[in-house]
């Protein structure tokens, strides 16, 4: 992608040159040129995934490249951790910042910035007025003196923008930082940015809601699986523009979904609320039918999904399995319905890291392994091993700890604890995340032959094709409610995409 | 700091009302307990307690536990008081010195141990424990240094007295809190432990020197539960391998969470802890006046330690709660 | 924002080649415990011709077996990601209640059901506080190790309180030879190794030590086996309480006084990880018979008692240092 023109003759304040990085091997970003100029407000866009985040991570100092340059106001530098970026000038904001909620507002401004003797006096009048004076400069009222401990997050990422101001930062990184703000906390945000740019500070601005991009972006820069694919000013790009540019991958030859037979409702929802997590969610899943759920991260999708496993029970509606009301308040009523669920984040709710292979795909069916309660080790073996052959897991022994296992092999791992126990209904959680493309492709075809063999599958995904490709029927959250139902033949990227993007913008995406 | 000012404050104030109602319900039913005499008992009974407390208060915010300083006070004692009973010719100032370094040391060894080997706190000091305990044994053979070894101004520093008949070892402890207040208050590091304890993934991000903190932070309870050691030879004038400091840990912790020291670390006040100090000891005098054992103290102290540990929870999690409202919101 | 990124969930490799036999077996803590158990079997008969007697043993081991009973459940507890160090304040109270009472003039039946009543109330108070108070194990039952031994102190004040005569002496009971109380250590071991090792709430118990988090996913009850947990070893307790107030013949407040030391050291000498998940019953076993042949030899050697404190101090430290290390290096 050529270089786009700068808006001035400026020299940048950071220069990106060639930047790549890899996870185990994986690339997830590659060769991505950027210059961020001072005094502009520069949006990252792209899909969950496709290295927006990675790349600022690399600018804050929490990943290294792999390869690759960066050069601050034209001098090349590491960026080796944190707290070096921090001294170079550039300050990451999280969207939920991270600070010291017992310590004052006016202490966290100052806790580890500056360096001197450990035994050197707190000056707490200076603190406090410097601290005030920082925020009369953002103009926001926040008395300095309280805990952080029960600050709005408005207010605490507001804290974290005077730290940048009290270390003079150049570049200020802002995660998608408007996602949990109120309309009238964002309209603050935008006033401070806009400030901030015209004293000549730099501004990365991460976020998914077109809108707020165009209202406060000067230049956009989108990324599309690791490649950086557009930098242009935001006036030439036209919402279309941006959505086409963000999933304009080409879609890749999946497994063809077999035909399955759809059968009657199979697990229903109706009106299902969790103030805070999502409302009046109301779906149906049939037999052999496979349904999508799209939506950006933090949609409330997920917590639907453990809604309605028990883990964290709604607090409204109701869940209906094969017709029948039915109570499930914890995962092991949920079980016994039939129902299994196979969780976005497998380190911290799929695996027994160090317990062997055949123990974490026999966990959740103890009467089968123990009929009278003693475990039987013949019966154990012969089913996980029945297990791996099907799923084609590829392991050294039964009896290896699964963390030696690579992830896509782990995540057939907890597929197959689940197939265990024959499952009428199956909620999938991004099911092949971080999983290699050949592995994938074994995922869609396993999918495929369970709707086939009369299961009702929920499948979450937050990769586009992959919805495309294999549901009958695209539902897609935004913000904690339901914002689509897409059937099979009308489904497309754009009108995922649309009804995914938070308030708005769906007609001009539409055209 | 007007908001933190005044959950604090009214923590303090709190145990403040209840000394105050306390000493007037006893008073009321027997009323020698308010008199000038029985202030100086109370006020004896707590030194040892109070300096130990302001150890336990920064290893606790720094959110670890030490639960050793019973046997380090033991070990630092039997160390001093041999060396006054081998060395008689020594200046009895030094003593001072030895129970000081001698606590630091084993403090130290604790905070070694948790930071290399990465131990809960807990454990490690649960074994430094027995083990200070035992080689207290070991180096005193087994044997009590009497009365007539430890040096006689020693032993007057609890009766004897510089001003307004406050014996030496009261004001040494309420300076001991000072100092400590000005150390917490009003140092940079004195800060870092705050913030470390609050929230011990954000620091490292910050800059802040994890390890040596926790390092500093354990040799300071050593060395003030040394310093504890020579002030009970100086109180009662004997040091024995087995009972002097037994259970003392038990005594400072219930003490230090009736201050308002959050288990959960980065909370606590040496005001609050002053205080809690304070009304264990009114508890204590006041139980052999109304004529109950003395034997339901550590009943007490258990009881006392839950209770605080739950009511921590509920103000933690209301603030948790409210956060995540309004983070969803 | 996307975990996608995190670098945890790529691999090039599809599974580690496996560690060789040799390897799996030998390189365990529990390799380690029976090391240290025979090194101090043949240090100490050499030391002393005793120690070649295994009715020596078997009387020395008495003195222990009440603790090293509470440890095999305390075993269970830390494996499944939690701890208790209250048993041994647990045992003096149910002890002292069932004394107070049976003085009082309550039938022995009655009385005897008083004492285990109490130590499974214990064990149902801690585990109201750390299941559904959700506190942390470590400082709830440092509070209630004070508070449950304070109580004991209370009802028992500075007296010894006798028990009936037909009581007393179930550590020169012999069955087969061999004493009660070590009888009931070596048929609890069994149990609870066959429960811990070959049952599925055994299983469960491992698999919410190593997460919890996946346990629920997997429908895994982990508070009720929590629970259950916190009641054995609270019953547990009283029962070791009701064997030492029988051995002592008499009950004070501060009977096992420290015990929580040793019960804590036999499951990390046995190779129980300190943080949860793994550990065997076995382990425990071994390290329970270790600890009577380093504190027996240390007693003919004339060790004084508090030299054996430190011995112990020192041995839990070493201990939990080494046992981490062997897991951190068969944990790829």
């Amino acid at each position: 992608m050529a270089a786009t023109s700068p808006p001035t003759n400026a020299a940048p304040v950071v220069a990106a040159r060639g930047i790549s990085k890899q996870f185990a091997g994986v690339e997830v970003l590659s060769d991505v040129d950027l210059d961020l100029m001072p005094g502009e407000i520069h949006a990252l866009l792209g899909e969950n995934g496709a290295g927006k985040s990675t790349f600022a991570k690399i600018l804050a100092g929490v990943h290294r490249p792999t390869r690759g340059t960066l050069a601050l106001g034209g001098s090349q530098v590491e960026i080796p951790n944190p707290i070096a970026a921090q001294r170079l000038g550039i300050t990451l904001i999280h969207q939920e910042p991270i600070s010291f909620p017992d310590l004052s507002v006016a202490e966290n401004l100052v806790m580890g910035r500056t360096a001197g003797s450990p035994l050197a006096r707190v000056n707490w009048g200076e603190m406090t007025r410097d601290a005030n004076r920082l925020m009369d400069m953002l103009g926001v009222r926040i008395d300095v003196t309280r805990p952080m401990r029960g600050l709005s997050i408005a207010d605490q990422q507001m804290v974290e923008i005077a730290r940048a101001l009290a270390s003079d930062s150049r570049l200020i990184i802002m995660d998608e930082p408007t996602a949990p703000l109120t309309p009238r906390e964002v309209e603050t945000l935008f006033k401070i940015a806009r400030q901030l740019r015209n004293d000549g500070r730099t501004i990365v601005f991460i976020s998914h809601r077109l809108e707020e991009v165009r209202a406060l972006c000067d230049r956009v820069t989108i990324f599309r699986d690791g490649n950086k694919v557009e930098t242009a000013p935001i006036t030439d790009l036209s919402d279309a523009d941006i959505i086409r540019l963000m999933i304009g991958r080409p879609l890749k030859e999946y497994m063809h979904k077999h035909r399955a037979e759809i059968g009657e409702v199979k697990l229903a929802v109706e009106n299902l609320s969790l103030p805070g997590f999502f409302e009046d969610v109301s779906f149906e899943v049939r037999k052999g039918e496979i349904v999508g759920l799209g939506g950006l991260v933090g949609a409330g999708r997920t917590d639907v999904a453990r809604a309605i496993f028990g883990i964290a029970p709604a607090a409204g509606g109701r869940v209906l399995v094969d017709g029948q009301p039915v109570t499930i308040s914890e995962p092991s009523d949920a079980i016994r319905l039939g129902l299994a669920f196979v969780p976005e984040d497998r380190a911290v709710a799929g695996i027994f890291a160090t317990l062997p292979v055949e123990q974490n795909i026999t966990a959740a069916v103890p009467r089968r392994i123990a009929p009278g309660g003693f475990i039987r080790r013949l019966l154990e073996k012969t089913l996980a091993q029945d297990a791996v052959k099907r799923l084609r897991i590829r392991l050294a022994s039964m009896r290896q700890p699964i963390s030696e296992l690579s992830g896509g092999n782990q995540q057939k791992a907890i597929l197959a604890r689940w197939l265990l126990t024959d499952p009428g209904i199956l909620i999938l959680d991004e099911p092949t995340r971080g999983i290699d493309i050949g592995v994938k492709a074994e995922f869609y075809e396993m999918i495929g032959e369970m709707a086939e063999q009369g299961r009702a599958i929920l499948l979450i995904s937050s990769e586009l094709p992959e919805l495309l490709a294999l549901c009958d029927r695209v539902l897609v959250m935004s913000e904690g409610r339901l914002t689509a139902e897409i059937p099979r033949a009308e489904a497309t990227q754009e009108k995922i995409m649309s009804a995914a993007v938070p308030r708005g913008s769906l007609e001009e995406v539409a055209a | 700091m007007s908001a933190l000012r005044s959950i604090l404050l009214r923590r303090e104030m709190g145990i403040l009302v209840m000394i105050v109602l306390f000493c007037l319900a006893v008073g009321a039913y027997k009323p020698q307990f308010l008199t000038l005499g029985q202030l100086r008992i109370i006020l004896l009974l707590v030194p040892l307690i109070m300096i130990g407390a302001m150890g336990q208060m920064l290893v606790l915010v720094g959110r670890h536990v030490d639960l050793s300083i019973g046997s380090t006070l033991g070990f630092a004692a039997m160390v001093t008081g041999m060396m006054f009973r081998e060395f008689p010719e020594v200046w009895w100032v030094l003593g001072f010195g030895v129970a000081i370094g001698t606590g630091a040391a084993l403090g130290l060894l604790n905070g070694v141990l948790v930071t290399l080997f990465r131990l809960p706190a807990i454990i490690v000091t649960l074994g430094t424990l027995n083990l200070y305990r035992g080689l207290t044994f070991i180096i005193s053979d087994a044997r009590q240094v009497d009365r007539q070894y430890i040096p006689t101004e020693l032993k007057a520093m609890s009766q004897t007295s510089p001003l307004f008949g406050v014996p030496w070892i009261i004001i040494i402890a309420f300076g001991v809190a000072f100092l400590t207040w000005l150390f917490v208050m009003h140092t940079r590091i004195g800060r870092q432990i705050f913030a470390i304890g609050s929230n011990p993934v954000a620091a490292p991000l910050r800059g802040l020197k994890v390890n040596q903190i926790t390092l500093l932070v354990f040799t300071l309870s050593g060395a003030l539960a040394g310093l504890a050691g020579i002030m009970y030879a100086s109180r009662w004038g004997f040091v024995n391998p087995s009972n002097t400091g037994a259970g003392f840990e038990f005594q400072v912790i219930a003490a230090v969470v009736i201050g308002g020291v959050s288990i959960n670390g980065g909370i606590g006040t040496v005001p609050g802890v002053v205080l809690g100090v304070l009304l264990l000891g009114c508890v204590s005098a006041a139980l052999p006046l109304l004529g109950i054992p003395g034997s339901t103290q550590n009943a007490i102290y258990g009881a006392v330690i839950l209770i605080a540990l739950l009511i921590d929870r509920t103000v933690r999690q209301q603030g948790i709660a409210s956060l995540s409202q309004r983070a969803r919101t | 924002m996307s975990a996608t990124e995190s670098p945890a969930t790529f691999s090039t490799r599809d599974a580690a080649p496996p560690r060789p036999l040799w390897h799996v077996v030998l390189v365990r803590p529990e390799t380690m415990t029976l090391v240290l158990l025979v090194v101090a079997v043949v240090g100490a008969s050499l030391l002393s011709p005793f120690f070649l007697d295994v009715s020596y043993i078997l009387r020395s081991f008495t003195l222990t077996a009440e603790l090293a009973i509470v440890a095999l459940v305390l075993t269970m507890v830390i494996i499944a990601g939690e701890i208790d160090l209250s048993p041994a304040s647990n045992m003096a109270l149910s002890a002292c209640l069932f004394a107070f009472v049976q003085e009082a003039g309550l039938p022995m039946p009655l009385a005897i059901a008083v004492g285990l009543g109490a130590g499974l109330a214990m064990g149902a108070f801690n585990g109201l506080m750390v299941i559904v108070f959700q506190l942390p194990s470590i400082i709830v039952t440092i509070g209630t190790l004070i508070l449950y031994r304070g109580l004991a102190q209370v009802l028992a004040g500075d007296r010894s309180i006798r028990v009936p005569d037909w009581f007393i002496g179930i550590n020169n009971q012999l069955v087969f030879g061999i004493p009660v109380p070590v009888l009931v250590f070596l048929l609890l071991s069994i149990v609870l190794g066959l429960v811990l090792g070959r049952t599925i709430y055994g299983r469960q118990i491992y698999q919410i030590g190593t997460n919890e988090i996946a346990a629920r996913h997997a429908g895994i009850r982990s508070r009720q086996i929590k629970m259950s947990l916190f009641l054995l070893i609270g019953f547990t307790s009283a029962v070791a309480g009701l064997m030492t107030a029988s051995r002592l013949g008499s009950v004070r407040y501060d009977i096992a006084l420290g015990g929580e030391l040793q019960m804590v050291l036999m499951a990390m000498l046995g190779g129980t990880y300190i943080f949860g998940g793994r550990g065997t019953i076995g382990g425990t076993f071994l390290a329970a018979w270790l600890l009577v042949i380093v504190s027996t030899g240390m007693t003919v050697a004339n060790l004084l008692p508090a030299i054996q404190l430190t011995v112990l101090g020192i041995l839990l430290i070493v201990s939990i240092i080494a046992t981490n290390a062997i897991y951190s290096r068969t944990q790829r």
